[in-house]
């Protein structure tokens, strides 16, 4: 046994260099002969470009090249891909219409690149770039979905209506039937309110061309960088594999917003193999609110079907899915596949039928953002159950109680397709409110009163799907890659290891964890190893971290290939200590032969390995360096229960959460203390949602939300001391029985702060009040409450 | 963003439109502004410097004068263009009228910002963009003061810099040309203080 293995609290060992300064960013990277780019962006929400006089910049002092889409279109480089394509109700697949990196005939959104400015400084590159003339044709520009499915201004001439496509999931009858037969209908009307990501360290690249080779090298902030070589190789620059490296160095963050093909990654590595110089390329904060895929957007009508008692009988939803002015890598996915099929939640409702519509707008393309697809999900469940609980006069406990999948009910099919392996939510909804003390909370209200201040606690009940994902099935639904992910385990001839993970770590701790895997399978200390990641030349291959996914999927894999180099090692072992393979056990990092005290140690074996003067030649080869590719057999279903409390002054609208009582189901927890620090992320951001983070544009499509003077990101001050715990049930669908803790804090928490201030208002008659719920927003329910109840 | 607001100059309104005929004093009372050129009968260029503290901006609008009421007023409109910081586009109704021994000037400006310039600078611009008319104002009651002092002196001569820059069109345009750079220069300050 070592201290460092599965269920050990070790300290995270890439905080190390994170903390001292000593992290290597795409930024802190440089290349010898190295230029610096600098993208010219549309100021306009939709224009024609009419003309794109580059002269007066190809002339400027230090300026080496400028190109724009005329060039790239000259060379015959191609749209950015779309991975994941999504069939109409009619059966029809969706619109795709082009995606150029740079813009051609026309820009579609304020921040679509117009031009690269390539110089010897990143001055000169700017100042470039200002010489640049830009005779733009301004159209009218479509904002606001219900506008630009009216028609109107197209964002692309060959998209009608501007819709992308109108998808289905259920059963249509069935839910016709059970709302017929329904003793009460509850219908509610939400807006997902849309999300800046704000990865504290902004986009960058670096780009090169090996002109003995023929090879290229982009460095590059991403969360994949497998995947960017396969989208970014085959489908927009035609570059084979072997030819092109991807390295995504240290990440500062991603949250979703890295996960996607970006087109200054083409830009850079297209233009790197014309002016023949390396090309480096970072935003600015404010090309990241403008130019980073943005999150959520979405607006439901959604109707729940109920019995006389309570008892969910139907769910019907239609929802509008803002997708920006093109569909970015996995745009599609998310408001369908990721969203719909968790419609089911924790509850037993037994029809659901769910319609949505994606629509193009000329704003910045909206994909994954940390939960992507589950927290829409949970947010509209959640708040329509309590909104059924408070019309029909049941406690918010007891409805959700009374409709919950039990225990005993698991595997359980939903009627959207997934089915949920295994869980517990009764148990873990139980723990939370006896944490959260929700009995109590009625003393705590009459307190709250007597200082004047309004109390309020919220619910939510979840469940989602993670470790995405099984390949077969994404495949079944559109996917247009697999999903499963690879590892190699290389022990050197010492008995020390490197671990080489198709996935990739911008945060998560997956330096530790990993390493806390190996310590457990080989009964080594931590130290002793060594997980690499991020270098497609180093890792065989790799589908990335996003989807919490990276433990539940690249865990197995890991696991896997450290089974194989133990099987090898027995044998080595057997040979060695003239005994059978059968007889070899392996525990605590040592071989011993069973029933004797012949022992040998991991690093022993090792060394006979890589010096194979004693060993089984003829059926073994020399080496320990195992590979293992995992693709998972269902999702896993992480889900729990989040108890907000708030107060709320009712004379200034100011909201203080005062309390926050989260009990998630992971699964297996391999590090307690990085599961803690994950939950906590999630839940500031939840917060973030729910009461101060909001993106704006104006009618003609400017961004007015585009800095920190306008963009509220939460604080420590914003947040409570959270009351965190762990109550898992095993049996995920995976060899480790771990299922994902990357996204679980901002799936639940929105709709407990939402339903919190809700509770809190009540006694003022405020029904509704949408995200974020700004003091502001606050004060202004309860005035309008006031006039409303004065006229009655 | 829309402003609107009044300005009593005391002076008599031919002595404000005297000085608004010249371009010495709008070049004087526009703040940073280096440059003004006519371009044909109704159109105009014109360069301003922005400084705030550490950091200096330079940007050029071209404006269009359209119905043409002088001396009590016209409108005008512009576009600004602030290279990779975007642009600004709008216009100003502007209107003299006699008040007394003084002479009232009224404006009504609506303005457009794109780009950089709306992200970073939007809800800031109104509040800037009053202080720095009042510094034209200020700046401005004081020239007409001063050439109302020299006015036997020589008013031609003043004049001579630019081409036909004693027509009454370019003081109009000149006066939107500070509107609407006024707007330009904000928000490249704040994109650069960012």
């Amino acid at each position: 046994m070592t201290d460092t293995g599965i269920g050990a609290s070790v300290k995270r060992v890439e905080d190390q260099r994170f903390l001292t300064g000593n992290g290597n960013y795409t930024d802190d990277i440089n290349r010898p002969d190295q230029s610096h780019a600098w993208i010219l962006r549309s100021p306009h929400a939709h224009a024609t470009l009419k003309s794109v006089d580059t002269s007066k910049a190809e002339a400027a002092e230090g300026v080496i090249a400028v190109l724009t889409g005329a060039d790239m279109a000259a060379d015959g480089v191609g749209g950015l891909p779309c991975g994941w394509q999504i069939h109409n109700k009619d059966g029809s697949p969706m619109l795709e219409p082009g995606h150029p990196p740079l813009a051609v005939d026309k820009v579609r959104y304020v921040g679509d690149q117009v031009a690269i400015v390539i110089a010897e400084t990143r001055d000169a590159a700017r100042d470039g770039a200002e010489l640049i003339e830009v005779d733009y044709g301004v159209l009218d520009a479509v904002i606001d979905m219900d506008g630009a499915l009216a028609g109107g201004s197209l964002v692309h001439d060959n998209v009608p209506n501007n819709r992308c496509f109108d998808w289905e999931l259920g059963d249509k009858n069935g839910v016709d039937e059970a709302f017929s037969k329904a003793d009460h209908v509850v219908s509610i009307d939400l807006v997902n309110n849309r999300l800046i990501p704000n990865a504290m360290e902004p986009r960058a690249a670096i780009s090169e061309f090996d002109r003995s080779t023929g090879q290229y090298t982009l460095y590059t902030t991403t969360q994949n960088p497998h995947v960017i070589r396969l989208l970014m190789g085959a489908f927009v620059l035609q570059i084979p594999e072997h030819k092109l490296r991807v390295i995504a160095p240290d990440v500062g963050g991603g949250f979703g917003s890295k996960i996607f093909h970006y087109a200054e990654e083409a830009i850079l590595t297209w233009a790197a193999g014309k002016v023949h110089r390396p090309i480096k390329w970072t935003a600015e904060r404010s090309e990241s609110f403008a130019t980073d895929a943005h999150g959520r957007d979405h607006e439901t009508h959604a109707e729940l079907a109920l019995d006389k008692d309570g008892a969910f009988l139907g769910l019907r939803v239609a929802t509008k899915a803002n997708v920006g002015a093109y569909l970015s890598t996995f745009g599609s996915s998310v408001p369908t596949y990721l969203y719909a099929t968790l419609l089911a939640g924790v509850y037993t409702t037994p029809v659901i039928y769910a319609e949505v519509q994606t629509v193009f707008t000329n704003t910045v393309p909206v994909d994954a953002y940390r939960g992507a697809g589950r927290p829409e999900c949970t947010y509209l469940l959640e708040r329509l159950v309590n909104k059924a609980a408070r019309e029909l006069g049941i406690d918010p406990v007891e409805i959700r109680k009374k409709n919950m999948i039990q225990a005993d009910q698991y595997p359980y099919q939903t009627p959207v397709a997934l089915q949920y392996d295994c869980g517990d939510i009764p148990a873990s909804f139980e723990s939370a409110l006896k944490a959260a003390d929700y009995t109590g909370f009625e003393k705590r209200r009459a307190a709250s009163e007597k200082d004047g201040k309004l109390r309020g606690i919220g619910i939510s009940t979840y469940v989602e799907a993670c470790g995405i994902a099984p390949s077969a099935v994404a495949g079944a639904l559109g996917a247009r890659a697999g999903l499963y992910e690879s590892a190699q385990v290389r022990v050197h001839p010492t008995g020390s290891v490197t671990v080489f993970t198709g996935t990739h770590n911008h945060g998560q701790g997956h330096e530790t964890t990993f390493a806390q895997l190996v310590s457990e399978s080989f009964g080594i200390p931590i130290e002793h190893v060594e997980i690499s990641h991020g270098d497609t030349d180093q890792v065989q291959f790799g589908m990335g971290t996003y989807g919490s996914r990276s433990l539940a999927v690249g865990g197995p894999a890991i696991l896997n290939a450290c089974n194989k180099v133990i099987d090898k090692a027995k044998k080595i072992a057997a040979h060695i200590m003239e005994a059978d393979v059968s007889d070899i056990e392996f525990a605590d990092g040592k071989f011993t032969v069973a029933g004797t005290d012949k022992e040998m140690a991991f690093g022993e074996i090792s060394l006979a390995a890589y010096v194979p003067h004693n060993y089984p030649i003829e059926e073994i080869e020399p080496g320990l360096d195992e590979n293992a590719f995992y693709d998972p057999l269902n999702f896993s279903f992480p889900g729990g229960a989040h108890i907000c409390e708030v107060e709320v002054d009712p004379d200034t609208g100011t909201t203080e959460i005062v309390g926050f009582t989260a009990v998630d189901d992971v699964g297996r927890v391999v590090n307690p203390m990085i599961v803690a620090g994950q939950v906590h992320g999630g839940l500031a951001q939840g917060v973030g949602q729910a009461i101060l983070e909001g993106c704006v544009y104006d009618d003609d499509g400017q961004l007015l939300t585009g800095s920190y003077m306008d963009y509220t990101m939460p604080r420590a001050d914003n947040l409570p001391s959270f009351s965190v715990a762990t109550q898992s049930v095993m049996g995920a669908s995976n060899p480790l029985e771990v299922k994902g803790v990357g996204e679980v804090g901002a799936i639940g928490s929105p709709p407990a702060v939402v339903n919190a201030i809700l509770d809190a208002l009540a006694p003022l008659g405020v029904e509704d009040i949408s995200m974020p719920t700004t003091s502001q927003k606050v004060w202004q329910a309860i005035q309008d409450s006031n006039v409303r109840q004065a006229a009655e | 963003m829309e402003m609107s607001g009044e300005y009593k100059i005391e002076a008599p309104r031919n002595k404000v439109w005297a000085a608004l005929n010249d371009p010495q004093v709008l070049k004087q009372s526009i703040p940073g502004c280096e440059e003004i050129e006519q371009t044909s009968d109704t159109s105009f260029t014109a360069q301003v410097t922005a400084k705030v503290g550490p950091v200096k901006a330079k940007f050029s609008g071209a404006v269009e004068l359209t119905d043409i009421d002088a001396p009590n007023g016209y409108r005008i409109s512009g576009e600004g263009k602030g290279g990779a910081a975007g642009f600004a586009k709008g216009g100003a109704n502007v209107k003299l009228e006699e008040d007394g021994s003084g002479t009232l000037l009224k404006y009504e400006v609506d303005a457009q910002v794109g780009g950089k310039l709306a992200q970073l600078g939007a809800r800031l611009i109104d509040g800037t963009a009053k202080k720095m008319a009042s510094q034209f104002f200020e700046n401005f009651a004081e020239a007409v003061a001063e050439s109302d002092g020299k006015e036997t002196a020589a008013p031609e001569a003043e004049a001579a810099p630019a081409a036909g820059s004693d027509t009454t069109p370019l003081a109009q345009v000149s006066i939107g040309t500070w509107v609407v750079g006024a707007i330009i220069a904000l928000g490249i300050i704040y994109t650069l203080v960012k």
